[in-house]
């Protein structure tokens, strides 16, 4: 408890110098790739093919939707592991709303915390208070408004949701599309019209006036979700995206190290054909992946979180 | 006629770098190709993760090239971008352009939780106001060799170094609004 209430302390005096130190790490991993491991090898495989951070997980995305049941924090021992092995930024998940796990997290000096759809979520109304965390959050976002709450809760990093596990790009060019439309509006409108957009889009104000002047979040933002092919993540790149998650679309390829230096390479020449078109070449299959409408709405992760 | 800096835009913070030049009124380059840096007068190594970076430069064949360019034109590197500056470092998994005589040592400060904010005194505007530095996963240096001049210092460790042209910072100047360093960069170089 001392330990605690001195991090307390230190938050009272600091929050916004922390804010801005956890926001530069989001900044210094923009342009790379981050990838899913469930294993030290397989964060081997993943650093040495110059993914610029590792999500550490127990089961990757496809395998927690084949397994069903609860999803949750994994265990810190198999997080260590993947700490000890990798010199990049890890990273680990807890559910929406837990800040326990989060707390557990932190304890464990995660490099980031994903608070995370992917999970079964733990609490249906709330999200985590992240402004009280030293150690930094990455959010999940279908549309400008779920951004902009998670931004004003304290998250460092966002990443629009494509649909994780499914191996199927759809998603996440829907949703990216919808928050880029979404901003760009914003820049159209005059000051009087935006109270009126921060009502509608349940979204603080102070957010919605910054997007409007800016034309983008105040945060990174990244996509996630069904990334399986070097295109694709060129793909989200071109969109706007400034740097790729990675989940089941690298272990569950049949090569997964070329996959995934191919991926790394597309991340950074996103705009260069000749060098997507080499880095393409010579990959074995690719994740088998899912068409979205054999997936019941029920079972769909992107709609978690409000 | 107008000087053009390059930023080296592999992997990391380089659009902050861009941003910042910008508002001095300088041209700038992205560069993700060798042959890009002959349109450059100098070249900002910018943070993010130095494996990927070190990877990504032989990789795309910019190794000897990014040597070369050092050689004769005055480079800015930042975080990661000071690790790839070194002569050497206490990690495999890096390849040191070597541009600079100094060890630099990985997240020597620790991980995120450790990272912090910090107001130093800069030694070129010793009078002048602190400058707000953010230190993030930050390399450390270890040895320096004769012709290389402490800039800056925090808690008695070396945090910004240079050689007249060539500078290295172990923290990131990009991710404030006070432009006095990349200033002082671009004053030195004369181009």
């Amino acid at each position: 408890m001392v330990e605690k209430s001195q991090t307390m302390n230190d938050r009272s005096d600091n929050t916004q110098n922390n804010f801005d130190v956890n926001v530069g790490l989001a900044e210094m991993l923009k342009g790379g790739a981050i990838m899913d491991v469930t294993t030290a090898e397989q964060a081997k495989i993943a650093e040495d093919a110059g993914a610029c951070a590792v999500m550490a997980l127990e089961r990757i995305p496809a395998d927690i939707r084949r397994d069903g049941g609860v999803a949750r924090m994994s265990d810190p021992d198999m997080i260590q592991e993947i700490k000890d092995t990798v010199s990049i930024p890890v990273m680990a998940k807890c559910r929406i709303g837990h800040f326990a796990e989060a707390q557990v997290l932190q304890a464990l000096e995660i490099d980031f915390i994903d608070e995370s759809e992917v999970l079964t979520p733990a609490d249906e109304a709330n999200h985590i208070y992240k402004h009280e965390f030293k150690v930094p959050f990455v959010c999940g976002a279908t549309n400008l408004g779920e951004a902009l709450r998670r931004i004003g809760e304290g998250a460092a990093m966002m990443r629009t949701k494509g649909e994780a596990g499914s191996g199927n790009i759809v998603e996440a060019v829907r949703h990216m599309r919808a928050l880029q439309d979404e901003m760009k509006r914003l820049t159209t409108l005059g000051k009087e019209q935006l109270m009126s957009v921060a009502k509608d889009l349940g979204a603080p104000y102070d957010l919605v006036c910054y997007v409007a002047e800016h034309g983008r979040l105040p945060v990174p933002n990244f996509s996630a979700g069904g990334i399986a092919t070097p295109a694709d993540a060129a793909l989200v790149r071109q969109l706007g995206a400034e740097a790729v998650f990675v989940g089941s679309g690298i272990f569950k390829s049949d090569d997964p190290a070329a996959r995934a230096a191919a991926i790394v390479k597309a991340t950074t020449h996103f705009d260069d054909p000749e060098i997507l078109l080499q880095v393409s070449r010579g990959l074995r299959p690719g994740m088998k992946g899912l068409e979205m409408s054999e997936i019941p709405e029920q079972e769909r992760l992107a709609v978690r979180g409000w | 006629m107008n000087r053009t800096v390059g930023v080296l835009a592999l992997q990391g913070a380089y659009q902050k770098h861009v941003d910042c030049l910008s508002r001095l009124g300088v041209d700038t380059l992205l560069i993700r190709k060798a042959s890009e840096l002959d349109q450059c007068d100098g070249l900002i190594i910018p943070g993010g993760e130095s494996t990927t970076m070190s990877l990504l430069i032989q990789e795309s064949g910019m190794y000897e090239p990014l040597r070369d360019f050092a050689q004769v034109k005055p480079v800015m590197g930042v975080c990661a971008g000071m690790i790839m500056m070194s002569a050497s470092v206490d990690d495999q998994r890096v390849k040191p352009l070597q541009i600079m005589p100094f060890r630099a040592l990985r997240n020597h400060y620790g991980r995120q939780v450790h990272s912090f904010s910090a107001d130093i005194t800069l030694d070129f505007d010793a009078d002048g106001d602190t400058f707000h530095a953010h230190f993030i996963r930050a390399p450390g240096v270890e040895t320096l060799a004769n012709g290389i001049e402490v800039l800056a210092t925090c808690n008695d460790e070396s945090v910004m170094i240079g050689d007249g042209g060539h500078i290295a910072l172990s923290f990131h100047p990009e991710l404030t609004d006070d432009a006095r360093i990349h200033a002082y960069w671009l004053s030195n170089i004369n181009v």
